[in-house]
Parts: structure tokens; sequence; C-alpha cells
């Protein structure tokens, strides 16, 4: 064979398509176009609704008729739409503005470490009024409240999978960026977002999972002794649970089954099937994920007409980008002036940090006294003991569970997209049925409160036994019974240390799950009782209930204080553990 | 013609008629080009001294072990990492950041896997703001002259190693650089097709209608380095890279590598790649000069090669069948290894003192023969007694004696190679160390606490005596 010379028929693999297609529309296009039609109107539909005018005065009362709950779901998808897009609008700049600049990421990453741990409900109370402030009289600032909510439940987990795909990038393809001279825009586009489009995809999902949490504690609060409600599931459900209308709670619930489900289904599958394209890997990979939805989507032919309708506006944005300049570095660095960088930088940084926090230590000195610490530190026992209780229990109960279920291809077929589902069903949903039973039993709420916590956190610990359990290789189990190795020894030997990365991370999830859930789990109400655990969650509650802000402040600082010691001293040292010893 | 269009299509550089000129321009050019990493207490350089020019014209290989630093030296010439000292110069201008006159050809293709081979072809152009259209036909005709017309709309992960490697040379060739830098771009690919390609893009380039007006290959193939290269430029990787030497390849283009000249070259090179091409001392004088040397020997100026006591052994019994002589490079080519698969094993070898390199061939000495031919139990005393010769591993060994209790922490090993390599080689170094101590039963290795630990028998007449 020899490098061809001739150029018979040049433009004859590019040219085909189209072209003589488009008389054979077929009902696969019909229906795409149809349902892209309905979405539109749903969305301009529903949308309107945010920008009624409301005032603080007016007495809040949710309409629990169920021929409300389609429009109260679809207002509670569009927050949750909305939420993602921000998160994901947040994950590029940060994650960017932190893999980039070598002074920035010196904050911004360790800053990102404890925004993950500060528990989101705690501050809900300041950004309802803070948002309600910027948009005076209108609906709008209590829907960018809820919004901020579920975002901030989302984003830094998204960040953090999007900064480290960004600071692990192959190094050719770094190479090849450089040395075929892209421009920026280029480089951020075509290499790495694709790279780490799996990454945030899968995040995505479980992050938008943990979100109807968040959507569902932050439609109906109680903010400053004032009841705030937006028209959705959550509030619907929590204007059920005020009545005592349990008939109607279990619509809401089953609504929230189909919304869960239905996003999964419509959303997220097509959309991690689509993502199967970015693996960087060499050669064709025999397991990928397959969508219903993306193969009827991919049949039809809207994704050709849309890519010949979008080209030219990408060309156009790819010109556009140009002005931010060529991916190059320069080779040579003035060390002096970069130290001078340094130093300024670090100044002003350190310096905002530390005014910062003398006017916040002087802001609780003059209200409270810094004595305000002590309540917290002293609750926050309470609610470590019913966290570790309950990652013990779920151990005990889900890790067996897990394993059966990952040693069988079968069971986890069937077993997997349900615990998926579970993880991501909001738990503080069940806990009305919940509070019944407590009060039916006579239950305390001291020790129920930790069931509650569990409701939620638990499947964690479910899905990554199932996943561990997966991992372990066949041949290994065959060895095992092989050399006759059942029972405990076949636990300790190979089952703890095959499954131990994953359950850490499991556990870690879980554990920082339960934290958050503390906030409204150990104080709940059903059709006018209130029960309140001791704990530093019910803390928490009661100040944002009575806008004491001292309190929250002090609350949320000392839980922030607990998580994160609770990580560095327990899970980061499994994990390093688990990264030295047991990884497969 | 293809390549008249080609050119056409993008008037920025004017092509003279024939693409390759022999005016011998210099396009690139390094002057006392030194580059360092940071060590423990110093900078520990990788490259030294290096003054190379690569002219119009000419293909230049750049030939050496593992570790000599020749993919760096590439990557300094296509300014993707900065020197430490000295200059690296296109057409007489310093490089400043990425050289805009190279483009380069990767090891593992870096082709993006979302992007179709069209798409991936169109990247160069496209970072260069050439229009859509017209990028779109010069990188179909890049396609076909490089034999991939068909593909254009494939996936880079549904074609074999070849046809990727192709894509590649598209992407690289299509924005007609000046210099085609290509780093090793046949070593992840199967022998037949590394052949099938090498000999197409030399026709090419011999056509004279090859879009570029110069190639520099960074290979650790020897026989590929001859038969592409007008200049082959050695380095040495001890104690840093240096250029050892530089051999002019006169021969007469298609190369048959059948001829005498040819393995000659051949054999020039291979001598001086192991180190050894001015002393020629035969096997039986081999041993006095050797003894001297051994006091000398440091874990500093004789790392361990990377090789594991299987291989080594494995090696020593293969040299055995043949009655204690192989030439080296045609134990290489029998066992279809690359030379940086065989030479760390030549080396651990050399270093045991069970084999002595003579000339082209390597002969197996008296303990390497009893070596070779022995059991488990007696190997590992054999191999016990050979491996003091090891620098490092007589270091741990006669630390851990000195400390009462004879253990050691990995970390004080570590920091005291950390003054002369870089953490990955220490890693290395410490591993092999390990992996021969183990098989010797001199030390134990303990992976938790990272300690080290006189093995038993050897702790107790520590003890008694």
């Amino acid at each position: 064979m020899s490098f061809r010379t001739d150029t018979q028929h040049p433009e004859r693999a590019a040219r085909t398509p189209l072209t003589g297609r488009l008389s054979q529309f077929s009902w696969v296009d019909a229906a795409v176009a149809a349902a892209v039609l309905v979405l539109l109107y749903a969305v301009l539909r529903v949308g309107q609704g945010t920008t009624v005018a409301f005032s603080t005065h007016d007495n809040v009362k949710v309409d629990t008729d169920p021929s409300q709950l389609p429009y109260d779901a679809a207002r509670s998808l569009l927050r949750m739409f909305v939420a993602l897009a921000l998160s994901v609008a947040f994950t590029f700049g940060y994650a960017y503005a932190a893999a980039k600049s070598r002074r920035l990421e010196r904050i911004l990453i360790p800053a990102l470490d404890i925004l993950q741990s500060v528990p989101v409900l705690g501050f809900l109370t300041v950004a309802v009024t803070g948002f309600i402030a910027l948009f005076p009289g209108s609906m709008l600032g209590l829907e960018c409240a809820s919004i901020f909510a579920i975002f901030t439940s989302q984003a830094w987990n998204m960040t953090f999978g999007f900064y480290y795909s960004l600071t692990s990038l192959p190094r050719e393809l770094d190479e090849l960026s450089r040395s075929f001279g892209f421009t920026r825009w280029m480089r951020f586009w075509k290499v790495e977002v694709p790279a780490g489009m799996i990454g945030l995809v899968w995040n995505g999902m479980m992050s938008f999972g943990g979100g109807w949490f968040f959507l569902v504690a932050s439609e109906a609060i109680s903010v400053n002794n004032q009841q705030y409600a937006l028209p959705g599931v959550g509030s619907y459900a929590g204007a059920a649970i005020t009545d005592g209308d349990l008939g109607r709670v279990g619509w809401a619930i089953l609504t929230m089954a189909v919304m869960v489900i239905g996003v999964n289904f419509l959303f997220w599958r097509p959309l991690t099937a689509w993502a199967e394209k970015f693996k960087n890997e060499q050669s064709e990979a025999t397991e990928v994920q397959r969508s219903v939805v993306l193969d009827f989507l991919r049949r039809s032919h809207w994704p050709q007409l849309l890519g010949r309708v979008l080209r030219p506006v990408g060309r156009g944005l790819g010109r556009a980008g140009r002005l931010l300049g060529t991916d190059d570095r320069p080779l040579t660095v003035d060390p002096a002036r970069r130290r001078t960088g340094d130093v300024v930088f670090t100044l002003v940084a350190g310096g905002l940090i530390l005014w910062g926090l003398t006017d916040l230590g002087r802001y609780l000195y003059d209200r409270t006294g810094l004595g305000v610490f002590g309540e917290p530190l002293l609750l926050g026992l309470a609610t470590l003991t019913r966290v570790l209780i309950l990652v013990a229990l779920a151990t005990v109960v889900w890790v067996p569970i897990g394993v059966k279920i990952g040693f069988s291809p079968r069971l986890t077929r069937i077993a997997q997209p349900v615990v998926q589902v579970l993880a991501s069903f909001p738990a503080n949903f069940l806990f009305p049925l919940a509070v019944w039973f407590f009060l039916k039993t006579g239950l305390s709420i001291n020790i129920g409160g930790t069931l509650l916590m569990a409701l939620g956190a638990q499947w964690y610990i479910l899905f990554n036994s199932i996943a561990g359990a997966m991992a372990i290789p066949t041949d290994l189990r065959e060895a095992m019974d092989d050399l006759g190795v059942v029972g405990w020894q076949r636990w300790k030997r190979l089952i703890i240390p095959g499954i131990f990365p994953s359950y850490v991370t499991g556990g870690i999830t879980a554990s920082g799950g339960a934290w958050n859930a503390s906030i409204v789990s150990e104080v709940v109400t059903f059709g006018g009782t209130t029960l309140t655990a001791t704990g530093l969650g019910a803390y928490i509650a009661k100040a944002t209930e009575s806008g004491d802000y001292p309190h929250l402040i002090a609350g949320v600082a000392v839980m922030s204080l607990y998580v994160v010691g609770l990580n560095r001293l327990l899970w980061r040292r499994l994990y390093r553990l688990a990264e030295a010893r047991y990884s497969l | 013609m293809v390549l008249n269009a080609l050119r056409g299509l993008r008037a920025t550089t004017p092509a003279p008629a024939n693409s390759r000129p022999v005016d011998g321009d210099v396009l690139l050019e390094t002057v006392g080009l030194t580059k360092s990493y940071a060590g423990a207490d110093r900078e520990l350089p990788v490259l030294s001294g290096i003054d190379l020019q690569v002219r119009a014209g000419e293909v230049v290989a750049l030939l050496g072990k593992s570790g000599s630093g020749k993919s760096t030296l590439l990557r300094c010439l296509a300014g993707l990492v900065p020197a430490s000292s000295g200059t690296v110069a296109y057409k007489g201008t310093p490089l400043t950041g990425a050289n805009p006159g190279t483009a380069m050809v990767f090891q593992t293709f870096a082709l993006l896997p979302w992007l179709t081979v069209q798409q991936n072809v169109e990247l160069g152009l496209e970072a260069k703001g050439v229009g859509a259209a017209e990028r779109a036909d010069a990188a179909r005709q890049a396609i076909d002259l490089i034999g991939l017309d068909g593909f254009e709309s494939a996936y880079p992960k549904e074609l074999s190693g070849g046809m990727r490697q192709r894509v590649g040379f598209a992407r690289a060739l299509v924005v007609e650089p000046d210099v085609l830098m290509m780093d090793e771009p046949f070593s992840a690919l199967d022998v037949l097709t590394a052949e099938n390609l090498r000999g197409e893009l030399m026709e090419l380039w011999e056509s004279g209608q090859f879009p570029t007006r110069a190639i520099v290959l960074v290979t650790h193939n020897i026989e590929e380095a001859v038969l592409m290269a007008d200049r082959i430029v050695v380095l040495g990787a001890r104690p840093y890279g240096t250029i050892r030497e530089v051999f002019e390849v006169g021969l007469d283009r298609p190369r048959d590598r059948d001829s005498a000249a040819f393995e000659d070259l051949i054999d020039r090179v291979y001598r001086t790649m192991t180190g050894r091409q001015k002393e020629g001392r035969t096997p039986g004088r081999a041993e006095a000069p050797e003894a001297v040397e051994l006091e000398k020997r440091t874990p500093a100026n004789t790392p361990l090669p990377t090789a594991s006591v299987d291989g080594i052994a494995g090696l020593a019994e293969m040299i055995a069948h043949r009655d204690g002589r192989a030439d080296l490079a045609d134990l290489a080519d029998d066992l279809g290894l690359e030379v940086d698969d065989v030479l760390p094993l030549v080396d651990a070898l050399d270093l045991l003192g069970f084999a002595r390199v003579h000339g082209d061939d390597l002969l197996l000495t008296d303990t390497g023969t009893a070596f070779a031919g022995a059991d488990v139990q007696r190997s590992k005393t054999i191999f016990a007694a050979a491996a003091q010769h090891a620098p490092l591993v007589r270091l741990i060994v006669s630390s851990l004696r000195q400390n009462p209790d004879g253990t050691l922490r990995a970390g004080f090993f570590r920091d005291v190679l950390a003054h002369h390599f870089t953490s990955e080689q220490v890693a290395r170094q410490l591993e092999t160390a390990t992996d021969w101590g183990r098989y010797a039963e001199l030390y134990s290795y303990d992976a938790e606490p990272q300690e080290y630990r006189l093995d038993d028998s050897d702790a107790d007449s520590v003890h008694g005596g």
C-alpha cells in the first residue's frame, strides 16, 4: 500500500445526509416535535407563576386539592432544573478559576471543602430574607431562595468533580492543545469539558437526586415567625401534613415518586447514555449505558437538523472566542514579579478574611457574647451520637443485604434502579408517617430522630455496598469457594476488604446527609403536634424559626465544625487506608 | 496534485515546488540547553549541555534509553516545556511559548475520542482560524493522502491502532508545520503495522511531497532510527542526558536492512547505547577493572536498573542455553523485544557480576552460569552474594545491621536517595532494591509501616556475633 494521491470523490463522504431525507419525515420526528412544543409551553405557563405579586402580610394558604398537584409538580420541577443549570454554570466558572490560577486555587479549593460541610438548611433563613429584600413584593424572591437552597446542595459536589477532571487532564491532551495552538475557547469546549463530561453528568445526577430533599424543605418554611409557601409538591405536602390529612399526603408522595422516576427516565438515563461517547478509552466498551429515550431521539431526524442550525452558531461563538486568546504558557516567568504577586495576593486575601472575622466576632460579642458557642457544642454531641448510631445501624443492616444483591447479577439488575430512586426520594416526605407512628407507639423523638435521619441517609450505604460487591472479581470468589473459605472467614478475608473503598464512599455521603437531615428531623410536626429532640439540629431549626441570627450563626458554624472534624478524623483516614491497602 | 491543492488552500506559507529543499536552513537550534527538575535539596538535571541543530531537509532521530531525556528534549524543541538554562530558537528567534513551526505526533495518538476522524484532523486548522469549508477540504485531502479515506466519519475507538496513528499524522501534516515532531510514534503499534506505516511515511518523505521541511523523531528502537534518520543523536542517561554521540547515516533510501553497512551501523549504535564502546575488553580481563570500580560504586553513581529477579534469571537462563554467549541485537530481535526492555536486564546482569558485555556480545560469567543452572534455594544464595555488588542493596543491609533492632523506615533511604534522584526515580530504585533483597532473603519489607527489617537468620547472626 502506498499513500494515495488520487482524490476522486473528495466530497463523497460529507455531503450525503439530509438533502434527500427531509421528505421521509417519520412519526418519530412528529412525536419529538410535539414533545418539544409541549415542554416549551409548560415552561412558559409554569414560569408565569413565579413573578406573581405577593405581600409578606398575606396569610399563606396552600390549596391541597389533589387536582392542583400537576401544576405544583411542574413548578417544583422548574425550580430543580433552574438550580441544575445554575450549578453547571457555577461549576464551569469556579472550577476553571481554581484550576487555572495557582493563587485562586489556594483559596477556592479549601473554601469549597468547607462549603460542602456547611448544613445548607441552616442558611435558608438568611437566603429567604436576602432574596425577599432583593425582589420586594414579588414571588420571585421566595423562588430564588428555594432555588438557592437546591443549588447549594448540588453545586459543590459537581464543582469538585469538574475541578478534579480539569487538573488531571491527560498530559498528551494538554500538549496537543498547546502544540497545535488551540484557542482557550477551543481547549475548554473541545478538550476540557468533554474530558470531564462523564463525571459531570454522573455527579449532576447524584446531586440532583439529593436536591429533591432540599426542594421539599425549602418550599414551605417559616422564617422570623412568618410563614412562607411556594406552589410546589413540597408545600402541598407541608399543608397536608399541617392538616393531618394522610390521604393527601399519600397523593403528594405518589406525585413525588412519579417525578423522581420520570426525570430519571426522560432526562438522566438519556444523558448518561449520551455521555458514553466521551469515554476516553481506546476500545469499544462491553458494558454501555442504554436509554430507550435516547435511541428514540436518535432515530428521529431532529438531531441532524438541529445540528445544521446550531453549527453556524457554534462557529460564530468559536470565532468570537478567539478574543480570549490562545492556549499557551509563557516559557519564562520572572520569579521576582511572581513573588510580588503572591505577596500582594496573600495580603489582600488575608486582610479581607481578617476583617470579616473581626466584624463577625464583634457582632456576636455585642449581641450575645462569645459564650453563644457553648450550647451548640454540647448539643452537637447528642446529634453526633445519633449520626454515629445511624451509620453503625445502617452498616449492620444494609451491608449484608447489599453484598447479597451485588453478588447476584439478576438481583442487581432489579435492585439497583430501585435503590437509586429510593436514594433520591426526599425522605422528609415520609416524616409525617413516621411521626404518626411515633405518636401511636409513644416512641421518643430522641430515638426516633435517628430513624428519621436514617430514612434518607441509609441508601448511600446500601448503594455503595452493592457497587463494592459487584466490583469483587468473580475469580476471587471462585478461588474462595475452591478453598472452602466460608462464613466469617470469608467476610474477613474477601468481602470486607473488597467492598471497603466503596463502603467508605457510602459512609461519607451518608454521614454528611445525616447531619443535614438532623435540622429537619429533630423537630417534626404532624397535625398540630410538634415533637422536639435534644440536639444541634433542633437548635438550628429553632433559631431559624425565630430569626435569631447570632444563635443561628453559632449553630451552623458548630455543625460545620463537627462535620469537618468527623471527616478529617474518621472518614479521611479510612479513605486513605482504603486507597493504600484495599483497592482492587 | 493533491499537495499543491493542499498548499493552495493555505496561502500563508508559500511553498517551493519541491517540499524537501536541501537548502539546509537551520529550523530549530538549541544552545547549551539544560533542563532540570526540583529535587530534595537541589535541581536534578535530566538534560545538560545540549547543542543541537535541525536543518531543513533532514530527519533527525533522538535515540536513548528510558530516562535519557529524549522526550523532554523533543518537548523543549516544541516549546511545551521550558528550558532551565540555554536557549531554544525557531528560525533564529528564541521561543517564548509553544513553537509555531512544529506539530506533534504522539506515542499514545492523543486523538479526541469524542470527535470524528475528520473533526480531529481539522483541529489544527480550526485553531488557526481557517474557515469551515476551507478546512474541511484541506482535512479531506490530508485524510486521502495518509490513506484514511472512507474513515472520515468514524470515531477513533472504531479504528485499529495503525489507523489511529494515521489520524495523528494527518492531523499534524494538514497544518504544514516546518518540522514534524514525532514522539515514539510507532511504539504503541504491533510490529507489522509499525513497519508498514514507517515504510509509507518514508516513501512520502522521499517523494518530495512531504508538507513539512524536517522531521524530529524520538525513539528507543535502534533499527527504526537507522531506517529513517539522516542523523542519529544518541543521548546518554548517566549521570544525566547529554549527547553521547552523533551518527551521520549516509545510506541510500530505501534502506536495505540486510546490507552490511546497515548492520554495521546498527552494531555501532548498539555499542554506544550500552555505553561500553570504548572499553573493548575481553571477559578474562574484565574482572580486574571491575573489582576496582566496585569500591567506587555508590547508590548515586550506580543506580539499580529497573529489572525484576524473574527477568534477570530468565535472561541468564536464555544465554546459558546459547552456550553462555549471545549477540545483543540478535537476542532482542529473537525475543521480539525493544532495547528498553532488554537493556535494564543486561545492566542488571552486569551489575550483579553474572555477565559481561563484550563488543556486541553478552557473555555469562562463572557465577552467572551457576545462577542460571541452580535450583531455587541455591539460586537465592548465589543471588544474595551477588546482590551485595548493588550499592543500594549493600547500603540497606549495612544500615540495618548498624541499627540495634535491625529495622529502618523506608523514608530514611528515600531521603538519602533524594539528593541524587527525582522522587519518581527514587520510588523505582527502592522498588527494585526491595524486590532483590526480598528474593535474596537479605531483608524483608513491610508495606504498612513502610519499614525494612533484616531477615531473621541474618539478624540472629548479627546479634550472635
